[in-house]
């Protein structure tokens, strides 16, 4: 090299030959970590906190919840009715001191009754959610991890399955059982899991072909730690977000059984049953179907806002 | 020469979660007329984010085009409006991805893909945009590109459809062609057809070429002159025989010895660059290669060096190059 | 010469792909690996190398075929058998994201072999064990209580390797180690292979499709070609006297970082090559020639150099 034609770098003027004393490189230093360590389940909360139309969601359940059970206690204490005694010389009030959200034709009040509706619908609605997702992973989880001709024949039961018309296998149940919250929840379930055994399968049929599950393979792991300990775990994230999608679904669907009547039996409230009593005189008493209304709709929205919120927090594909 | 692109100290960063990476850090080359040059770099170094923003494709949110200049034909492309860059790419810079599986609509027709450019840019008539979308297809090596036009995607095997890329992006015969890891996903053979297509439509069209890539087997067969970047930096520019034979910068030196050769003796064990590249959430403030640079001197982890120019192409920012680096050493 | 830990005889493995057609990924391969050898298999996309490294080890259930560890047939081993010679065999996977679960921390990835097999009695000697581990792949053990995530492609592979190190393995299948990785950090984890390789006498299988970085490690490479192996033969003597056109193209091919091998090269493409290698294989059928593989068989043409010959 012709060491004359070299323009060296401009330098700052105060550089001292010691500057220039070698230090070298130590290989452990060269690999440290830098960024602070994170689990995903920690990075998915985070994600979650920072989304304020999910945590907004998630205040307003929490409150629906917390007021669904303390809600007909402060009644009791206060004023020391419960949601079927009746004042039949107060009937269609509309709000005021003594009834926050008034009474109804009996002259029950609907403070009460509303939060005693909702206890039903979140009952009903967690409990089919729940049982769907027992069914659904178990199910799911069968056919994804097996595949072939096990998963052809168990996806063609719950095909068929699911092309009867749900409203078609309730009724009949219902007609056949004792109407109760009992009947209806197991209507609700006889086809809700379907749906939760197909993302779990489909998730499953996914993750068995990674190549981390491949590598416990090779090591020896068997059937009930691939599923239990790295199928399942990877999949938590989309069945997190059925089911509290799910629980939206029973509560809707309840609601509607019980506003065709089919559903729990007076003097039981629920928040559907409701709005079918207030139905017949609406117009003159609209605080008897505004209330259940409000408290159904908010809670169906949170639900559905707060999932989506999930489903972002939780989405791996999102983070790199 | 005269330079048909100018990119001078571009700086371009990343919104995260936490903080803001800083992908490119002051990025300055030129490319001139009818030149073939490749930026190399690892997977963060900022090569594929200069590529996208030289043709605005990079998106925004989450980055951030802090501060510099891409001057095309003496215009700033940094400057242009949405729609003013619609007119020139396709038109005057062309762009092949990495990944042909990807980069072509699977719906429409290989045929249709070429003319709708043809169409938009040259204003053509449907007629003679078919006429000439099939003298491109042979001109990429397509066999029987009169039927092969009428073909969708999923009919053509990875090679066909960089070739079919290829094709694309020349159609308008641009003055730019930016391939970013054209053949990373290809098999060998496939990728040598590929780069044979390349350097053919060069010759035959006149474009300049800057290639994005990792792989310096590829470089050393197809460029002219090499930017070497590391973590968003540009540590050394050459002609391809400054880079290979006199190598400056510890980094590109590393690169070169850390590959095995098909001439090497069995039982020579490879010398890798220890460590990983730096994260850029919070780049070093001195030079970023001190962490893994065995000459590593106390002022490289306080000030970035500057540039070392040896000859009118050959540049490589490097305290070790600087006249006091033997003096410390013999004291 | 010492004795071969593998011997791996006319191994198929067929998948149905659905309306009646078979795909032969790996169809009737034959070979051995010596105890404390490198072999190298390469080929391109699709050629079968990878199908063949699973099915080796069993992750697939294979058509036909034997593979013998150790004189002992796999194949024929009960679970509970398959299970304990598991930790006789490993390997290490491609993609250094996708091979580690990322609801793990990196002592339960590496711990997890440890617990299946019941190795470690204790916690304290299961996590002892692991940052053992961790430092002889050149990872820092204060990360083991750190997510896959956090690491970089080089140090996820690192703990990969940690992985399959921690049974005491005898034979490691590599199956693409390296190709995901940057040229800076392959340098890094084929050393380190190379390393282990040395200090505890493993066996390697190297699958890859970088044919200068298989030379480097292999002593002997089989070149796979069509769900086949075209040719086999000391790494030295396949890369200086490449016998099958297939072998030749691919050599050719290889781009060299040195602009002056790349000025004089010459490229040996196959015929009809704009349309992939797959059209020029059925030109071969049609022709008799050498890419009539259904029709030919590997012969020993020299000492240790095999290559595919049509049959007469």
């Amino acid at each position: 090299m012709d060491t004359n034609s070299i323009k060296v770098m401009t330098t700052p003027a105060d550089l001292t030959p010691d500057d220039f004393r070698k230090i070298g490189t130590d290989e452990k230093e060269a690999e440290v970590i830098q960024r602070e360590s994170i689990s995903a389940w920690r990075d998915a909360w985070q994600r979650l906190r920072s989304n304020k139309m999910a945590m907004t969601a998630l205040v307003v359940l929490l409150l629906i919840t917390i007021t669904a059970f303390v809600g007909p206690l402060i009644s009791k204490w206060v004023h020391g009715y419960n949601y079927y005694s009746n004042d039949l010389l107060n009937t269609n009030k509309g709000p005021s001191a003594t009834h926050w959200f008034g009474t109804d034709d009996l002259g029950r009040d609907m403070w009460v009754r509303t939060w005693k509706g909702t206890q039903i619908s979140l009952l009903v609605g967690f409990a089919a959610a729940c049982i769907d997702l027992f069914i659904g992973v178990i199910y799911g989880g069968i056919m994804g991890y097996f595949g072939g001709r096990v998963d052809e024949i168990m996806n063609k039961f719950s095909e068929i399955l699911y092309s009867i018309p749900y409203l078609l296998v309730t009724i009949l149940l219902l007609v056949v059982m004792e109407p109760s919250l009992g009947t209806i929840i197991l209507a609700l379930t006889i086809t809700g899991w379907i749906n939760m055994s197909w993302i779990v399968r489909g998730e499953i049929m996914q993750l068995k072909n990674r190549e981390f599950v491949l590598a416990s393979r090779s090591m020896g792991a068997g059937s009930g730690r691939l599923l239990f300990r790295h199928l399942l775990p990877n999949a938590v994230g989309p069945i997190i977000v059925t089911v509290t999608l799910s629980v939206p679904n029973a509560i809707f669907a309840e609601a509607f059984l019980s506003f065709l009547g089919l559903g729990v039996q007076a003097p039981i409230a629920s928040l559907g049953s409701m709005i079918n009593d207030a139905l017949t005189g609406w117009l003159y008493y609209p605080w008897r179907m505004l209330f259940p209304a409000i408290v159904i709709s908010l809670t169906m929205l949170a639900f559905n806002i707060f999932g989506d919120g999930l489903r972002d927090a939780l989405d791996p594909k999102l983070k790199k | 020469m005269e330079p048909i692109l100018q990119v001078k100290d571009l700086h371009v960063s990343f919104q995260v979660k936490g903080g803001e990476v800083k992908a490119v850090r002051g990025m300055n080359f030129e490319v001139g007329k009818g030149e073939t040059v490749a930026i190399v770099g690892e997977s963060g170094s900022g090569k594929s984010v200069t590529a996208q923003t030289i043709m605005r494709l990079i998106p925004s949110p989450p980055s951030i085009i802090k501060q510099g200049e891409i001057l095309f034909q003496g215009q700033d492309l940094l400057k242009k409006s949405i729609k003013q860059m619609e007119a020139i790419r396709g038109k005057d810079i062309g762009m092949i991805f990495q990944d042909p599986m990807t980069s072509l609509n699977p719906t429409i027709k290989v045929g249709k893909q070429i003319t709708e450019v043809l169409i938009k840019h040259q204003k053509m008539s449907a007629g003679e945009a078919k006429k000439q979308a099939i003298e491109m297809l042979k001109l990429v090596g397509i066999n029987n590109a009169e039927a092969r036009f009428n073909q969708y995607p999923h009919e053509f095997s990875g090679g066909m459809r960089q070739r079919a890329m290829i094709a694309i992006a020349l159609a308008c015969r641009p003055a730019l062609l930016i391939a970013d890891e054209p053949t990373t996903a290809l098999d060998v053979t496939i990728q040598a057809q590929i780069m044979d297509v390349m350097k053919e439509m060069q010759q035959r069209l006149g474009t300049s070429i800057i290639l994005i890539t990792h792989d310096l087997g590829v470089v050393a067969g197809m460029c002219d002159r090499v930017i070497v970047m590391y973590a968003g930096e540009v540590v050394e520019t050459g002609t391809k025989w400054e880079i290979f034979k006199n190598p400056q910068h510890p980094y590109t030196k590393g690169l070169l010895r850390s590959m095995p050769r098909l001439d090497q003796k069995k039982g020579e064990p490879l010398i890798p660059i220890i460590g990983t590249p730096p994260d850029l959430i919070k780049p070093p403030i001195g030079c970023p290669f001190a962490a893994r640079c065995e000459q590593a001197m106390k002022i490289c982890e306080r000030i970035d060096p500057g540039a070392t120019v040896f000859s009118d192409t050959h540049m490589a920012r490097c305290w070790d190059l600087h006249p006091m680096a033997k003096e410390g050493q013999s004291s | 010469m010492s004795k071969n830990l593998i011997e791996v005889e006319g191994l198929k493995k067929y998948f149905n792909v659905g309306g009646g057609n078979v795909l032969k990924a790996v169809n009737n391969i034959s070979f051995s690996i010596a105890e404390g050898e490198t072999l190298g298999l390469v080929g391109e996309s699709g050629c079968g190398k990878s199908t063949a490294g699973r099915t080796i080890l069993r992750l697939y259930e294979p058509t036909g075929g034997s593979v013998r560890f150790n004189g002992t047939d796999i194949n024929q081993l009960s679970p509970r058998k398959m299970k304990a010679m598991r930790r006789d065999m490993q390997m290490i996977f491609q993609d250094p994201y996708a091979s580690l679960n990322p609801r793990f921390t990196v002592t339960d990835i590496i711990g997890e072999a440890l617990d299946i097999h019941g190795l470690a009695g204790s916690r304290a000697e299961r996590k002892k064990r692991v940052e053992e581990l961790l430092d002889m792949v050149g990872l820092n053990p204060d990360h083991a209580t750190r997510y896959p995530h956090e690491f970089s492609g080089g140090q996820r592979q690192r703990i990969g390797i940690a992985r399959a190190l921690a049974v005491n393995p005898k034979f490691i299948i590599c199956d693409e180690p390296i190709s995901a990785l940057d040229v800076s950090i392959q340098a890094q984890v084929v050393n380190l292979l190379k390393d282990l390789q040395d200090r505890l006498g493993l066996t390697y299988l190297f699958i890859a499709h970088d044919l200068s970085m298989v030379k480097h490690i292999s002593d002997r490479v089989a070149v796979m070609y069509l769900g086949r192996i075209v040719e086999l033969a000391e790494s030295e003597e396949l890369y200086a006297n490449p016998l099958h056109p297939y072998t030749k193209t691919l050599l050719s091919a290889i781009p060299i970082p040195d602009p002056e091998v790349e000025a004089n090269k010459k490229r040996i493409l196959l015929e009809d090559s704009a349309n992939g290698p797959i059209a020029s294989a059925k030109d071969g059928v049609s022709s008799g020639g050498a890419f009539d593989l259904d029709n030919s068989e590997l012969v020993e043409v020299s000492k240790g150099h095999w290559v595919s010959m049509p049959n007469k």
